[in-house]
């Protein structure tokens, strides 16, 4: 994902920024430049449609070429929804500053490139090098398309296959709509502990770190049993508390003249703020119009509506329940006319829509942006107006161009993970073998002493080698197969058997199948071991009514370790034996197969 | 058991299935415990109609599967038939409102290829089938038995809909529908032409038009049509919808959309196709009314209701038309419509209808036609072929076809006969990594496509000429069996190999042998 970006304002006068670089934004994504290096991968697993963002970068190297990208149908759609948003805006700065055609732009060699890089390194660049490689210009619309083409999407539950090898299958993680936890499963035996421990370590975020959301469907079996036990609710109700004080932040606001901005891209988070905005509105019998203002407004509202199978289950009973009409608030609200949606601040009609005060989402992330630049120079210097902010995001910096800002901000934090006293009890749950930690994290989550698992501890941009946990394979023998085996007892102990059969590998499963034509040589024998008594072979030669001897010459077996035996009837043969090998000297076809009968009961085969 | 339908023409104990027989396979048991889950394809009353009498009455508790949408419309379909029976022709309650909805309280959603655990053993997984919203094929794996149950399917896409999409799977059985098994259609668009020339005849003659329809399914399809119709055509003569049960049902079409044909998926942000602007809902005091109408009335094959109702009223004048689905279920009024062109119909001693209007039988179905259930069973290649939900006689003749062109066995078993199909059975056993790489070595040799079994393409059997994996099966008294290489064995038993060659035999060796044969040997 795009962890954060270069901060490029638009505009010349903004507040004392002077220093601030004037050109085409470049997109920080250390997660694709770090991809790019290790010189492309098999498959990527996307579990949210924030997660995707920076994937472009990637499936445009030609190292990615051949790269599968597996991700919710619902994570893909909203994911393109956002990449498109991203790109239209980009477009606003390219139409103003014109396209970077010579290579990299000015700022990139001068001055400020240092000063940005020194204020940038507290915030987003963990390691002490000024490596660029993660600046990236933005990708192209051919690029997200090309994106799109590699992206194979999934529902919930559905398994899919990759390679023959590995069979995926995305659960709900219950954070977001379309988020998922990825299982893995191989055809090695407990492979599939493996991805439980992915699925703990996937949503550990750095701060807030909880794993369900009113919004949100949970199944699948681990699932059900973690939220029964872990959950209890107290995530839902904290955060459903978050977002009523959003909303009284909001009201507040709206009750002394100001307006609301909510640049926020978490979907499930904007519409639960639009359900409870609209009620603390009406309550207080407050009239202010909400706006949407996004180029991707209009789809979102109106495939929202048509989800039921990605949320959660008191979501999917208003489907049911034949009571309501809409599986979201907002319908009502687009119907009754209190919610407006257009595509972008200059949009047809919205003038005379606009109303101050009034509430406005805008997906964007940075305040860099199309609309939020525009009207939080608008209503900066207004300290009744409020911006709601996420947290994570440098307020300093992000508010840097439209200083001095006399604006109230709210920054909230949401759902996005686990929280870490829920890891171990969820541990004891699914009771892995092995669980990879980040690293960071090892102090806020003391492993414990006594559990059954052992733990490895993983950090950003250090590769780390996972053992098998089991050496062998499990393989299918179709019981068509199995009854054509002809063992042989070697011991009282010990059974053995020759198997002659087509190993298929599908679905991540190993399968003999039997070979369509059974040759007539099942009963040789291929792998023979231990040394040959020639008395024995002579006595088994005689039993089968074979004239054989020792030659005269060495009958008493005391020349050496060499052992002859002449036959002369059926056929005329010489068989020689020394203590790591046999010889059969013989013309007659049928002779030989008698000679090798004689032999294989005397000598350890199969 | 997958669906728990009922008979649409009984009126007596045999409408529903013969439930006793669950209980006679397994003797001692109850419902809930002889049968793992009860999986419903899509909301056809002939589908899902007993299953609020098996849960509510008959007391099966166990765990009940359908789509989305099915869940969601199939109260819908169960109380709009309940009332039938009760209301309007005054029989007894089989089960009750409450029923129902503590029926369908039981039910847990799935979404197509989601796939559920249901017990320790039971797999089963939902793919689209095209029919009506939400309608599924159920495959269905215990161990490593496989089967599909298709449920009704469509193979082409209609107005709404789109066309059964399923993955290729190893199959031991397929069981399939076989309502068409003998006729194929032709071309989608002439049907619709002809369907939509009827009608406005019909409606340009002053007549009324009568379609009936089941709630849902038939009714949305047509109505994308005749709405797509009216606005091209500038008609203004209303079309209605019976007991506004038909609008209500388009509230949960638009929740749904993502069950409907991509065509709709890709348009719906601008125009919800269920947003019908010349739909309005039809009043029981505007049968008598005079001037051209299309009405759209349930249940479908005039098997009683309201569509029963208004047929009898308009039926005498031969100014209207009736319209009929393609297929109506023996001891119908629809059914005997069909057959023939009967004037005189007897409901029961005392009345009878006089049919004079004209009668057209729609020739889209959402069933497949047999050249879609050869296609489907052709790109599925089970081991074997159930067809169920046909006529016999057809049956036979698509069965001599599946055996003959695809060379599967085929069965179409009547009402309690019992078929036996051999499924495969997979023990399960460990491989040495090495045995496994052994394989995929000498595989890859042979093939263009190198180390396909570790890390390459989907490995399907497909191709002939791949080298047989040669291994050794071990087992030892209280471990489990492992399968390995020669080496592996060797080194396992601490034995040394002994190694036997096959020469030619020349005589001279012979005298040699008397002699002294290490030289020879030596330069062998």
């Amino acid at each position: 994902a795009l962890a954060a970006f270069a901060p490029v304002p638009l505009g010349a006068d903004c507040g004392d920024a002077g220093d601030l670089i004037r050109a085409v934004p470049y997109y920080w994504s250390p997660a694709a430049a770090a991809a790019a290096k290790a010189g492309g991968v098999d498959a990527v697993l996307v579990s949210s449609a924030t997660g995707m963002l920076g994937l472009p970068f990637l499936t445009r190297l030609p190292s990615f070429a051949n790269t599968k990208v597996y991700v919710t149908e619902l994570a893909a759609r909203i994911g393109k929804l956002m990449m498109g948003e991203l790109m239209e805006m980009h477009s606003e700065f390219v139409r103003y500053y014109g396209l970077d055609t010579d290579g990299s732009p000015k700022w990139m060699q001068g001055e400020k490139l240092h000063k940005l890089l020194s204020s940038l390194q507290n915030i987003v660049i963990e390691d002490e090098g000024m490596d660029l490689a993660p600046l990236m210009p933005l990708y192209s619309a051919p690029n997200l398309e090309e994106c799109m083409r590699k992206t194979q999407t999934v529902k919930y539950g559905e398994e899919v296959c990759f390679n023959g090898m590995l069979m995926l299958k995305a659960s709900s993680s219950g954070l977001e709509l379309g988020n998922c936890v990825w299982s893995i499963k191989g055809p090695r035996a407990n492979f599939s502990s493996l991805n439980v421990m992915d699925e703990n370590n996937e949503n550990l975020g750095e701060n807030a770190m909880v794993c369900d959301d009113s919004l949100l469907r949970a199944d699948g079996v681990d699932e059900d049993e973690y939220v029964q036990c872990l959950s209890k609710n107290d995530d839902i109700a904290e955060e459903i508390e978050r977002i009523s004080f959003i909303c009284s932040c909001i009201s507040d606001a709206i009750k002394s003249g100001g307006s609301v901005l909510i640049p926020i891209g978490r979907l499930g988070v904007i519409l639960l703020i639009l359900e409870h905005i609209s009620e603390t509105l009406l309550s207080s019998n407050m009239k202010v119009p909400i706006f949407m203002i996004s180029d991707a407004a209009e789809k979102i509202i109106s495939f929202t509506n048509a989800v039921p199978e990605w949320l959660c289950k008191p979501r999917q009973e208003k489907l049911f329940s034949r009571e309501e009409e809409a599986l979201f608030g907002h319908v009502e609200l687009l119907k009754e006319g209190r919610l407006f949606l257009f595509p972008h601040l200059y949009s047809k009609g919205l003038l005379a829509a606009w109303k101050e005060p009034c509430i406005v989402f805008c997906l964007d992330w940075s305040l860099r942006h199309s609309t939020a630049v525009h009207l939080l120079r608008r209503w900066h210097a207004d300290k009744r107006n409020l911006l709601v902010l996420e947290q994570g995001v440098d307020t300093e910096l992000t508010l840097k161009p439209f200083t001095p800002a006399a604006i109230q901000v709210l920054e909230c934090s949401f759902l996005s993970g686990i929280k870490v006293r829920k890891v171990n009890p969820l541990l004891a749950v699914l009771k892995p073998k092995l669980v990879l930690f980040p690293e960071e994290l090892k102090s806020w989550c003391p492993s414990k002493e006594d559990a059954p698992w052992s733990y490895l501890y993983y950090s950003k941009g250090k590769t780390i080698e996972i053992p098998n946990i089991r050496e062998d394979f499990v393989v299918g023998l179709p019981t068509d197969v199995a009854f054509g085996l002809q063992p042989r007892q070697l011991d009282k102990a010990i059974a053995i058997a020759r198997l002659r059969a087509k190993l298929h590998l599908s679905k991540g499963q190993y399968v003999l199948v039997a070979p369509k034509d059974q040759s007539d040589e099942s009963n040789r024998q291929l792998l023979h071991w231990g040394a040959v008594d020639a008395g024995r072979l002579l006595s088994a030669l005689q039993e089968k009514g074979i004239e054989c001897a020792f030659p005269a010459d060495n009958d008493d077996g005391s020349a050496g370790c060499e052992r002859s035996i002449l036959i002369t009837s059926p056929g005329e043969a010489l068989v020689k034996m020394a203590p790591d090998r046999t010889v059969i000297y013989c013309d007659d076809e049928s002779t030989t197969k008698q000679i090798y009968d004689a032999l294989s009961s005397v000598c350890n085969g199969i | 058991m997958f669906d728990c339908g009922m008979h649409m023409g009984h009126h007596d104990h045999q409408r529903y299935p013969d439930f006793a027989r669950i209980l006679a396979a397994t003797p001692g048991a109850d419902f809930t415990s002889a049968i793992s889950c009860v999986v419903i394809t899509h909301f056809h009353l002939d589908h899902i109609g007993a299953l609020p009498y098996f849960t509510e009455v008959c007391g099966y508790h166990g765990p009940i599967y359908m789509t989305y949408p099915t869940k969601a419309l199939a109260p819908l379909m169960l109380e709009d038939y309940r009332k039938v029976m009760v209301d309007h022709r005054g029989e007894e309650e089989q089960y009750s409102y409450e029923d129902i909805q503590n029926c369908m309280k039981k039910v847990i959603p799935l979404d197509l290829k989601q796939t559920i655990q249901v017990d320790r053993e039971l797999v089963i997984r939902a793919y689209y089938a095209g029919h009506v919203l939400g309608a599924a094929m159920i495959y269905a794996k215990v161990g490593d038995a496989a089967l599909v149950y298709t449920g009704d399917y469509n193979m082409t896409p209609d107005r709404h809909l789109g066309a059964a999409q399923i993955d290729h799977l190893k199959l031991d059985l397929l069981i399939t529908e076989s309502t068409y098994a003998k006729t194929v259609r032709d071309s989608k668009h002439a049907r619709e032409r002809e369907f939509l020339k009827a009608v406005h005849k019909c409606v340009s003659g002053g007549g009324k038009v009568l379609i009936p329809a089941f709630a849902l399914g038939r009714a949305q399809e047509l109505c994308i049509l005749l709405d797509d119709y009216w606005e091209r055509m500038n008609l203004k003569i209303p079309i209605y919808f019976s007991a506004g049960l038909t609008i209500q049902a388009n509230m949960y079409y638009k929740m749904l959309i993502g069950w409907t044909s991509q065509k709709i998926k890709d348009s719906y942000t601008v125009h919800n196709p269920f947003d019908f602007k010349h739909v309005c809902d039809f009043q029981r005091s505007f049968i008598n009314d005079p001037g051209p109408c299309v009405l759209f009335a349930t249940p479908g094959m005039i098997s009683g209701g309201f569509s029963l109702e208004v047929f009898k009223r308009w039926a005498p004048s031969e100014k209207n038309l009736v319209t009929l689905p393609g297929y109506c279920v023996a001891g119908t009024i629809g059914h005997k419509l069909m057959s023939g062109k009967p004037t005189r119909i007897d409901l029961d001693k005392e009345t009878h209808i006089d049919v004079r209007c004209q009668i057209h039988q729609l020739s889209f179905s959402p069933h497949t036609d047999s050249k879609g259930i050869m296609d489907l069973t052709e790109f599925l290649s089970p081991s074997h072929v159930i067809l169920v939900h046909g006529e016999k006689p057809q049956m036979s003749f698509l069965k001599e076809r599946i055996e003959s062109e695809l060379g599967m066995p085929c069965y179409y078993p009547a009402n309690n006969e019992t078929v036996s199909i051999p499924t495969t059975k997979n023990l399960k056993i460990s491989a040495t990594d090495k045995f496994i790489a052994s394989c995929s070595t000498s595989q890859a040799r042979d093939s263009t496509q190198k180390s396909n079994l570790i890390c390459g393409n989907h490995l399907s059997g497909a191709n002939g000429d791949e080298k047989l994996a040669e291994g050794i099966l071990l087992m030892e008294k209280s471990k489990d069996a492992k399968i390995l290489c020669e080496d592996e064995l060797l080194q396992l038993l601490g034995a040394e190999g002994h190694s036997l060659q096959f020469e030619p035999l020349l005589h001279s060796r012979i005298g040699e042998a008397e002699t002294d044969i290490v030289d020879d040997l030596a330069s062998e």
